[in-house]
């Protein structure tokens, strides 16, 4: 049976504020989910705590609403009990830079092939506006008492660092181009971030909609790619390197968006798995039989068990 | 061979070969058809501070360890000046001369209470190894000095190695010469030191050599007729395990099919999940029906075991392996599960299988790491915010921690929570001599699920799956994430059928019960030889101990002493600790005369017992100095308890 947009909707009432950025990035996974045809029996979404951690609800796929910053780990431990699945992991700027920063990091070191979309508005929604790890140093939004004390972490660098293969940075209200970005990262063997501008038209009234859309432009269109692979020489890595810095770096009047990285030389943790455990793939934890069919144990560990006779 | 079998004790610093040299004593024991028992006591730390472990052996089960030796053997001068009086009447010193004329203040690891105890024994500040030595001479202990130089230029000198390659072999000279003066057989000995170093032929040789010179040493020295126990072989029908705890555990997930086991490295966890790894690769047993025989699928079978940035990643990683239809686990101490408790909560609220095993040891924060405690009962009973249904159990020994292994993941996926495998440090770490697992007595019972077909014939009837859907048990059918034909949501909020945050005080209440109701069921399925292990009842008896864990092992010994003495002692050691078996412990309890015997500091289960049954021991034994009780003290305990003689608490002091 051919599968409609709105299969991948539910029934459950949106309760984002009006206006909010949410919205257009649920439709924008929505439309990527049906444009790749995916059966929403095979698609896992993870997410943690806050406003954006109510997207799962409002998708129809299997949807895991988690603890405040630990999205991630649930996420890998699914995907590498069953690699099958097609696993997303929604987080907030709060909840996967602050509280959930130690998993955001050491997710980049097992490049698990999985998909990461980080809802990035400066601050923390649903406590009412405090300010996040991403809102910059002295700026002053709607509900804080005093400008801001503290620097702001750069996603797209903190990834890069981390070991992220692939990261790309879309906007809330650029359906069409977020859609192709969160493609593109689900296509990618590896774990990929898709960093998402997303005004928060209630408590964060500096980053608006008006203030985005004059500074907003695209990669691509000025020629730039980075894609990392075997063959690429030092001397072209240092360059591709240095230039997708500079453009993690812009954030004035002109603000980029696009695919900053690609790396393609890493295996993924689940291809790190298989190396070690050849029957990884074909029978994985989720998939093997334990008993037989009177409940008795499988497990032949007679050989261990040689080393303790005595 | 006296009433309490033979005790052996081996230290010296860490690093230098402590385990190994235990390995090779008790593996030459087990061989010679003994049951051993094996207590290692660390410091936290890889290298330099004293470390020392005992080894009691018997013709009969062995359960327990006792704080004096028969045999001290020593290749340092800290363990001399440590436990040289912990000897038996008639007990040896095995030691190197060497270290005669070392002093207290040459030993910068001796800590200041100890040289200040040595100190104050002698009245001077300079008290050496010879002093020691004298010393113990004058309460009945021989010495028995070995120039463990001469033995080692002998190997130089035979296999042209360099001397200062062969002093790491100084603990094999020590159990060497412990084994040379109980006469007991080399040739067992040899076999021993190739079965310790997995006949890895270089090593093996240069061992035996050296175990060979130690006997040839000891021989000449006639020290053979100046102790007087012999170790003779005996024969034994049927072969036994030789085991520690975390391997029985880590065995026990194997067999139960946990597939997937997060950890993040702590104390004394680790090593089960180190087990694991290491046979991450299984073999598997396929029952061909048309054939009517069994054939084994080498390597068909695996468990993905992942080392996690933190506790919090360890279990919320597990629930994810879980959710996706994994038998999956973690295991951790105190610190860890400290950090757990959210991803705890979360399993709780969504009613999602998952094992925790929990080592305590001597808390609290960091509290002793490599030390023995049995504090965290009241802490995993109620660990978290809101309330849900958990079920806790505590294996009291080496064949429970195999057995309750697996019972935890049927437990966890019947009743769709969280179950915690209660053990400790000196269970992990101690060794044993054990009956086989009778693992063709094991089932596995994963509960309700739901396939694809299952589905399909749902939406064929126009219904639609529903993760928590109310019905008479509380127990939902699952699915697995990826199963087709649904898809269901969870969520750490309050939730209705479908998964879905709702904060509607109807669905709320029903949720609620729910969720509590599958406790109730549980307390009402799981038969009584799981939660409790009932020891010679009786009506009459003249006292009950009441205990819980690794103390197993010493009352049980305690009361075959006291039994030959004529005393009836009856012992309720309690297993489920939740759902709490308070009707059964109160039948047992009531108008008797009993005793709670704990690890800890505050008698937790005595706590536990008075708030399920309303019931308060008679006395209290507890220990809380990160050491295990041993049966020498746990006698005098007992004993005065018996004769009407001990105050309501005993604080039990024993330990180096």
């Amino acid at each position: 049976m051919e599968l409609k947009l709105t299969d991948y909707r539910t029934e459950v009432h949106v309760n984002w504020c009006p206006g909010c950025g949410d919205y257009g990035i649920l439709s924008s996974i929505q439309q990527a989910l049906f444009e790749l045809k995916l059966d929403p029996s095979n698609v896992a979404i993870f997410s943690g705590i806050g406003c954006s951690a109510k997207t799962p609800h409002y998708i129809n796929a299997y949807g895991v609403h988690t603890l405040h910053g630990r999205a991630l780990p649930y996420a890998i431990g699914a995907k590498l009990a069953n690699p099958e699945l097609t696993v997303l992991v929604i987080l907030g700027d709060g909840d996967g830079l602050g509280i959930g920063a130690g998993h955001f990091v050491n997710a980049g070191r097992r490049n698990v092939d999985l998909t990461v979309i980080l809802y990035d508005n400066g601050v923390y929604g649903l406590t009412k506006g405090q300010a996040s790890p991403t809102l910059k140093l002295g700026l002053k939004t709607k509900s804080l008492p005093k400008p801001n004390i503290n620097q702001a972490i750069n996603p797209i660098l903190l990834a890069f660092a981390s070991g992220y293969t692939f990261i790309a940075r879309g906007y809330a209200y650029d359906v069409p181009y977020l859609k192709y970005l969160i493609k593109e990262a689900i296509n990618h063997k590896g774990s990929a971030l898709v960093h998402v501008l997303q005004p928060c038209p209630v408590y964060n009234d500096i980053n608006t909609k008006e203030w985005y859309t004059p500074r907003l432009y695209k990669l691509e269109q000025e020629g730039y790619e980075c894609i990392i692979t075997n063959e690429t020489t030092e001397e072209e890595y240092l360059r591709k390197i240095s230039l997708m810095i500079q453009k993690a770096n812009e954030w004035g009047n002109r603000i980029p968006l696009g695919i900053f990285y690609r790396d393609l030389r890493y295996t993924t943790y689940e291809e790190r798995i298989e190396a070690r455990i050849p029957s990884y793939r074909l029978n994985p934890p989720a998939k093997q039989k334990i008993s037989d069919p009177f409940g008795k144990p499988i497990t032949y560990i007679d050989k261990i068990l040689e080393e303790f006779l005595i | 061979m006296n009433n309490r079998g033979i005790s052996w004790l081996i230290g010296g610093a860490q690093g230098t070969g402590i385990e190994r040299g235990a390995s090779i004593f008790f593996t030459a024991i087990a061989m010679a058809g003994y049951y051993v028992f094996g207590k290692r006591e660390y410091h936290s730390n890889i290298m330099g501070e004293h470390s020392y472990y005992y080894v009691r052996f018997d013709s009969k089960p062995v359960y327990s360890h006792i704080e004096k030796y028969n045999i001290l053997a020593s290749y340092d001068a800290e363990t001399i000046f440590r436990h040289s009086l912990e000897g038996l009447p008639g007990s040896a010193i095995i030691y190197d001369t060497g270290y005669l004329n070392v002093k207290t203040k040459d030993v910068p690891t001796l800590d200041k209470r100890v040289r200040e105890d040595i100190h104050g024994r002698f009245n001077n500040n300079f008290v050496s190894i010879s002093d020691i030595i004298e010393e113990a001479k004058s309460y009945g202990i021989k010495s028995f000095p070995i120039n463990y130089k001469e033995i080692l230029n002998k190997v130089a000198l035979k296999t042209g190695e360099k001397l200062s390659e062969l002093t790491r072999m100084n603990n094999v000279i020590a159990v060497s010469a412990s084994l040379a003066i109980l006469k007991f057989d080399l040739a067992i000995l040899k076999k021993a030191i190739d079965r310790v170093f997995k006949g890895r032929k270089v090593v093996v040789k240069l061992n035996s050599l050296v175990a060979e010179e130690t006997y040839e040493m000891v021989n000449s020295l006639g020290y053979i007729n100046e102790f007087n126990i012999k170790i003779s072989p005996i024969e034994n029908k049927s072969k036994r395990l030789l085991i520690n705890g975390n391997q029985a555990i880590a065995l026990g997930k194997l067999v139960g099919g946990c597939r997937f086991q997060t950890y993040y490295p702590i104390t004394p966890a680790t090593d089960e999940s180190a087990y694991l790894e290491e046979h991450e690769i299984l073999d598997v047993e396929n029952y061909d029906p048309v054939k009517s025989e069994r054939e084994i699928l080498k390597g068909a079978g695996s468990i993905v075991v992942v080392e996690t940035e933190d506790e919090i990643a360890a279990i919320t990683m597990a629930l994810g392996a879980s959710l996706a239809g994994a038998r999956a686990s973690t295991s951790t101490s105190g610190p860890g599960f400290s950090l757990m408790v959210e991803g705890l909560g979360f399993a709780g609220m969504n009613e999602i299988p998952v094992v925790i095993t929990h080592y305590q040891r001597g808390g609290p924060s960091t509290g002793m790491p490599t030390r023995t405690e049995q504090g965290d009962l009241r802490f995993v009973l109620h660990a978290s915010h809101g309330e849900f249904p958990r079920i806790v159990i505590a294996s009291g020994d080496i064949s429970e921690c195999f057995y309750d292994a697996i019972r935890c993941f049927n437990y966890a996926e019947k009743y769709q929570l969280p179950v915690i495998h209660l053990v400790d440090r000196f269970l992990a770490h101690s060794v044993e001599t054990i009956e086989p697992f009778d693992i063709k007595s094991v089932r596995i019972d994963r509960g309700i699920i739901f396939d694809e077909n299952d589905l399909k014939k749902l939406k064929e009837g126009g219904e639609k799956y529903k993760r928590f859907i109310f019905n008479s048990t509380g127990i939902s059918p699952r699915i697995f994430l990826g199963t087709k034909n649904a898809v269901f949501w969870i969520t750490g909020d309050e939730h209705d059928e479908l998964g879905h945050i709702t904060e509607d005080p109807v669905i709320r209440d029903k949720m609620m019960e729910k969720r509590m109701k599958k406790i109730e069921i549980a307390e009402r399925e799981i038969p009584l030889e799981e939660k409790v292990n009932h020891f010679f009842p009786s009506y009459n008896s003249d006292l009950t101990i009441v205990s819980w864990g690794s103390t197993k092992g010493v009352i049980l010994d305690l009361i075959d002493e006291l039994s030959k003495e004529g005393y009836k002692i009856e012992f309720l050691q309690i297993r489920l600790m939740s759902p709490f078996p308070s009707n059964y412990v109160e039948k047992v309890l009531f108008n008797k005369k009993w005793i709670c015997v704990e690890n800890n500091y505050s008698g937790q289960l005595a706590g536990l017992i008075r708030e399920k049954t309303g019931l308060k021991p008679n006395n209290l034994i507890v220990k809380y100095n990160g050491r295990p009780i041993s049966l020498d003290e746990i006698y005098i305990a007992v004993k005065s308890i018996l004769e009407g003689k001990s105050s309501y608490k005993v604080v039990l002091r024993g330990g180096a």
